[in-house]
């Protein structure tokens, strides 16, 4: 995997945990209704998994 | 072992018992030797490790129970974080170091201490407290894949003590997906618990922060009186037992107590370059034991409110609901995601503990038997309900042996006492060892159910007043029980070495 290929997985992931959080925020400052923050979870759960496996190391020798 | 060369009645049996301890030293072959150099590992090893094993399945039942349990907001608050601090702490005072001197696996160091007999019987008997672990795990799996299929799961506080037909069904499927996969393909999949792990505190965290206004929470400034009234609210639901500050303290610091002062974790410090690395168990507390139950304890709250809200009368906060009234379908993914990624190591760790005692089994074949366990347990929701319970037994059962590791590093050499006496000697059981072990264990029993099962009624007016008079929880019996361990084992330990010391050429 080149470098930049694994910048633009690892922006897209961050977006995805961006997602699983900040509508949470917006719902409880009255600004985001529960159904819309439910579909941003989602969204956000299927950027970070279809991107973080890629980037993520396997793991150690422990 | 060079006990038998003769086939004799009574060297068969000999043999017999000797093959099993070959057998189990031939599986933990590979890590007899101590770590070497160059396979030590830095700081972010071990601050990944801790902050992904940590946050589990079962953080979504334990943050709930407490609520249920009626702890005040002061109690969770104050009391986890005391009691996950002494986690940490036993993990870098006790623990850590002892790993880095010695760098061998707590399966050698028990071997040394204990003599093989005691090692095997901890080996079989943690195994099966894996496969029960494993199997809460997969209950709380099978309550996320039940709720979109309409399947309602057992209420167990409501007396529902058996669940339906179709949720069983559901469960073995569920367990069974587990027990294949953890055979099948047990790296790609450890690959996958860690890709996992870094976006499920998000889940906790969002779903609780979005839960906050259905309570009536409206900002910083009305949340710790809210808390107080209606998440924490200091009275124990019906049926439960009433806890308070000391029992977040205990259970925070007993349920991995066996990893910590019972020195489970020298298997992974041992690969440490420092004992200060220790301090990297905080990432694994304070977000998987300290947040997650925080989180899990809010999102039941307000499943319930709601529910009541709704007309319910008796809300059912499994898992999966209160994921669901979270996180909606990512909550839901995220409580499947938990349970099913801790089972799966917890089944293959079981599965390689029970192979001792199946020799001629494939290892496919254990890991499926100990998967029919972990099924069974799956589908008795009362291990949920007294979850908390189960871990602090585990803990209190398996804690003494770490113990006497701490104390045979540590305090044997300024008494005078022989280290490793027991393989020293070429002992097949330690009786110091067994004494302190079952005796610890044994009177921590007594000292809690005398006042907690009817059938050990008659023991207290036969102690001393004193003794009649102390009312024990088994989740304030982590320090007492460590004593009693201690002080049998060394006041035995004192007595064997008089009566049988090590000459110099043994030495």
């Amino acid at each position: 995997m080149t470098f930049h290929t694994k910048l633009i997985l690892q922006v897209i992931s961050y977006i995805g945990l961006a997602l699983s959080f900040i509508p949470a925020l917006l719902v409880f400052g009255g600004l985001l209704s529960k159904e819309v923050y439910f579909h941003l979870m989602v969204t956000g759960m299927l950027l970070w998994f279809g991107t973080a496996i890629f980037w993520i190391r396997k793991d150690h020798q422990v | 072992m060079s006990t038998e060369t003769q086939s004799t009645p009574a060297s068969v049996h000999t043999r017999t018992k000797s093959t099993l301890i070959e057998r189990l030293d031939a599986l933990y072959e590979y890590d007899r030797e101590p770590v070497d150099e160059n396979k030590l590992q830095g700081w972010w090893t071990f601050i990944a490790m801790f902050a992904s094993e940590h946050i589990a399945g079962t953080e979504f039942v334990l943050g709930t129970l407490l609520v249920m349990h009626g702890v005040t907001a002061v109690d969770v608050f104050g009391g986890l974080a005391l009691g996950n601090l002494l986690a940490v702490l036993s993990w870098v005072f006790m623990c850590a170091p002892i790993a880095v001197k010695e760098r061998l696996t707590i399966y050698w160091q028990i071997r040394k201490i204990a003599g093989p007999y005691l090692t095997i019987l901890y080996s079989g008997l943690f195994a099966l407290i894996l496969c029960l672990l494993a199997g809460s795990m997969v209950n709380v799996s099978t309550t996320a894949v039940t709720l979109p299929l309409h399947i309602p799961s057992p209420n167990y506080a409501a007396g529902q003590t058996v669940p339906s037909i179709s949720w069983i069904l559901i469960a073995i499927g569920v367990g069974t997906a587990i027990a294949v996969l953890a055979v099948l393909g047990f790296e790609r999949l450890a690959h996958f618990a860690k890709v996992v792990a870094p976006w499920m505190p998000f889940v906790f965290v969002s779903g609780a922060i979005a839960s906050l206004p259905s309570l009536g929470v409206t900002g910083l400034g009305n949340f710790w009186q809210i808390a107080n009234e209606k998440i924490w609210t200091g009275a124990a639901y019906p049926g439960q037992m009433q806890y308070g500050f000391w029992h977040c303290v205990g259970l925070a610091w007993l349920c991995n107590i066996a990893q910590h002062i019972g020195m489970g974790d020298v298997t992974i410090f041992r690969y440490a370059r420092k004992w200060q690395m220790g301090f990297c168990s905080a990432f694994g507390m304070f977000i998987g034991h300290y947040i997650a139950w925080i989180c899990s304890g809010v999102l039941c709250a307000a499943f319930i409110h709601s529910q009541r809200a709704a007309g319910v009368t008796d809300p059912n906060p499994t898992p999966g609901n209160i994921a669901m009234f979270g996180a909606g379908y990512a909550g839901i993914v995220c409580a499947l995601l938990a349970g099913w990624t801790t089972a799966n190591p917890t089944l293959y760790r079981a599965g390689l503990a029970f192979q001792v005692a199946t020799p001629n089994w494939r290892r496919w074949a254990v890991t499926m038997a100990a998967g029919v366990i972990m099924v069974v347990t799956a589908c008795i929701p009362a291990v949920l309900h007294y979850l908390d319970r189960i871990v602090a037994y585990y803990g209190l059962f398996f804690m003494p042996l770490g113990a006497f590791i701490f104390i045979d590093f540590w305090l044997f050499p300024r008494l005078g006492l022989t280290r490793y006496y027991a393989e020293r000697k070429g002992l097949l059981m330690s009786w110091p060892a067994a004494v302190g072990w079952f005796g610890s264990f044994g009177i921590s029993f007594l000292l809690y159910a005398k006042d907690h099962y009817e059938f050990m009624n008659w023991v207290n007016p036969r102690l001393p007043v004193f003794l009649a008079n102390y009312k024990a929880d088994l989740l304030l019996l982590a320090l007492p029980a460590w004593i009693i361990a201690v002080m049998l084992y060394t006041v035995c330990s004192i007595i064997q070495q008089r009566i049988f010391p090590v000459v110099p050429k043994e030495a």
